[in-house]
């Protein structure tokens, strides 16, 4: 019977079957851990006297309580000490379990998802895990990933498997020529709004069509990323040369590659494969994406006009956001930019905004966070940070930053800011903070005019 | 980490109406610094329970009549967002056994069963029911996984997945069956690498 990729990554890691009483004993490859959703696990495997059965299959960073600036004495400044602590406790913690941790000192240390793909540890066929929710970006190299809870932390830490009943699956074809300046996070904003906050719940995604197949790895992640938006827990990409030429000569890339990568290509979804549901959408209709409510399903084109709230909770995510049915969108003051996250804090995302910034002046603070160590040492090799620093915006160390800000970088309550980080809730980016998810280049040009601004008109106008 | 069982449960409803409320709502950011799960309940929901100056509001949360509900019925959508287990943990700590909704993310159900909170879907009457009538003593059978509305409001099935359901009414863990499949997962290993 012909099979979806989803189908094929997931028979690979059956240990026990489900049955009507018991859900899959589900193998897990690769086991992320960060500072904010281990410790209660460890503290779990301490009071049972387990210990860490594949530590070999292990890998953690430091990312949402780090600061992202340094004091002039060397020190880093963070938020609380119970911030530091909790840094200091996954250290410990690791250390003990002798699990390869990406601490301050590592080159590779950052964002947990865009730690392991630069490691070259996440990888097509793979399961892969993590105590945070947009795990799913893992997907965009075929494997099966996605967030999981404090206590299944502890299970996978203790053996190496979870429960888990197979989800359904979901194809999501984007067919046809995307239009000049569209970028993959207005691709996944508008497969989200058209799709809604809960569509995708208990379904696995696949992305297909000639949009992803045309896409960089650093784009395949900003729209798996976000399959957690729509409600999925995972969302994939099948895997193709672009996938093994970006893995190729990482760290964890595998020694056999020729072997690995015609293993690899064998995990296509099938011809005449069946998905328990299908959503097609036409790439011609994708525009510049931004979002207007409290959710990151209240998205609508840059061009556009607010919608009427259809219901109470539309009104009251109108109301908290301060915008009005009928008015438009773009032109909306803003009070800050913030560049950076999971979703966009990658080469190809700063490279963008470096383009629109480039001989130009922001107008409102704009702080760009490179989601690792390595991507700002890249992205300081190619003159990027100049760029932005000549423009007047704050290039700062990697981590989560103002995508939670939980390491205290947040706004003041009524700011409204134009970020690249993937949820809009209520309160996220601070108390009473308003947030507008937006591409790179369209958080860029906000940044350059002080109002929402579509990046396509930044070029028209110099 | 087990949790205490839970069979049936009657209790008066707290009603929170708006929909897509979401695990930052629940359990925001500034919380989930915290390397311990205890204590959590003081801060479930806090930008509804606290002023800007941390001073109480007339939240139902922060009433007597609210701390003594153990079934929460939330708008649509319940729980999406974030995979912290710190939102369970904060609503089983502030005295919650049970939360029904008409959906309710993926992530945080599976969270809510690992700690002795049951997630209930409902069909929609019967969810708008309990949105119009907050504080209605109603009753949670796990037993028969019914959910029966008081004043003749009929009584409706919901499903729970039957491991789950059996570890809620033994308020077993998932821990010890895992590590019962050791064998298993050794022979997995020895398979696959
Ligand atoms: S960048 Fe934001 S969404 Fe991504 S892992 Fe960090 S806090 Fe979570």
């Amino acid at each position: 019977m012909p099979k979806t990729l989803f189908d094929k990554v997931w028979a690979r890691h059956i240990v026990t079957p489900e049955t009507a009483t018991h859900p899959a004993v589900f193998y897990i490859d690769l086991h992320l851990i960060h500072e904010v959703t281990s410790p209660q696990a460890f503290t779990a495997l301490k009071e049972r006297s387990l210990t860490v059965r594949r530590p070999d299959r292990t890998l953690a960073t430091i990312d949402h309580s780090t600061p992202t600036k340094i004091n002039s004495d060397g020190s880093r400044p963070y938020v609380t000490a119970q911030a530091e602590r909790q840094v200091q406790t996954l250290l410990g913690n690791t250390r003990a379990h002798g699990i390869e941790t990406h601490g301050w000192e590592s080159e590779n240390r950052g964002i947990v998802h865009v730690m392991g793909p630069e490691l070259g540890a996440t990888q097509p066929g793979m399961s892969i895990v993590c105590g945070d929710s947009h795990t799913s970006t893992h997907g965009a190299f075929g494997a099966i990933a996605f967030g999981i809870g404090t206590t299944q932390v502890g299970h996978v830490l203790a053996t190496q498997t979870i429960l888990m009943r197979k989800p359904k699956t979901m194809a999501i074809h984007v067919n046809g020529e995307l239009g000049a300046g569209i970028t993959p996070k207005d691709v996944i904003l508008h497969i989200i709004a058209e799709i809604g906050v809960g569509g995708g719940t208990g379904y696995a995604l696949e992305y297909r069509g000639n949009v992803f197949e045309d896409m960089s790895m650093d784009g395949r992640m900003t729209v798996c990323n976000m399959s957690i938006e729509a409600g999925a827990r995972c969302g994939m990409i099948a895997p193709d040369e672009v996938t093994f030429n970006y893995i190729k000569g990482r760290k964890f890339a595998p020694k056999d590659y020729a072997a690995a990568c015609e293993d690899w290509r064998s995990l296509r979804t099938d011809n005449g494969a069946v998905f328990d549901k299908e959503v097609r959408i036409k790439a011609e209709d994708i525009k510049p994406m931004v979002t207007y409510g409290t959710h990151p399903g209240m998205g609508i084109a840059i061009d556009n006009f607010i919608p009427k709230a259809g219901t109470k909770a539309d009104q009251a995510a109108l109301d908290y956001m301060r915008l009005s049915s009928g008015a438009a969108i773009a032109g909306t003051r803003a009070d800050k930019v913030f560049i950076g996250s999971c979703t966009n804090s990658r080469l190809d995302d700063l490279r963008a905004a470096a383009a629109l910034l480039k001989g130009q002046t922001v107008t409102i603070e704009t702080i760009i966070v490179p989601g690792s160590a390595l991507i700002k040492a890249q992205a300081e090799a190619e003159g990027l940070d100049a760029i932005f620093t000549a423009a007047g915006a704050q290039w700062r160390e990697a981590g989560c930053s103002m995508c939670l800000g939980m390491n205290g970088d947040i706004g003041t309550p009524g700011d409204l800011v134009v970020s690249t980080s993937n949820r809009n809730f209520m309160g996220r980016q601070g108390p009473g903070v308003r947030t507008v998810l937006a591409s790179p280049e369209t958080a860029a040009a906000s940044a350059i005019t002080g109002v929402i601004t579509d990046p396509r008109k930044i070029g028209e106008a110099a | 980490m087990s949790f205490k069982p839970l069979t049936i449960i009657t209790s008066k409803t707290l009603v929170l109406q708006a929909a897509n409320i979401d695990t930052d709502q629940i359990m925001p950011a500034k919380f989930l610094s915290m390397t311990t799960k205890a204590g959590l309940g003081e801060h479930v929901f806090a930008n509804l329970r606290y002023g800007p100056d941390g001073e109480l509001t007339d939240h139902t949360l922060n009433s007597e009549a609210g701390k003594a509900c153990e079934i929460l019925v939330a708008g649509h959508n319940f729980g999406c967002g974030s995979s912290r287990e710190h939102a369970p943990w904060g609503l089983t700590d502030y005295g919650f056994r049970v939360v029904i909704s008409s959906e309710i993310a993926d992530i945080f159900r599976s969270n809510s069963l690992k700690n002795g909170l049951l997630p209930i879907v409902i069909e929609k009457s019967a969810h708008q029911w309990l949105l119009d009538h907050p504080g209605e003593e109603v009753t949670v059978d796990l037993k028969t996984c019914e959910l029966r509305l008081p004043k003749n409001g009929g009584s409706y099935k919901f499903s729970v997945d039957s491991f789950s359901r059996h570890c809620l009414m033994e308020g077993l863990d998932e821990m010890g069956y895992l590590l019962g499949q050791d064998a298993a997962i050794t022979e997995f290993e020895a398979r696959h690498g």
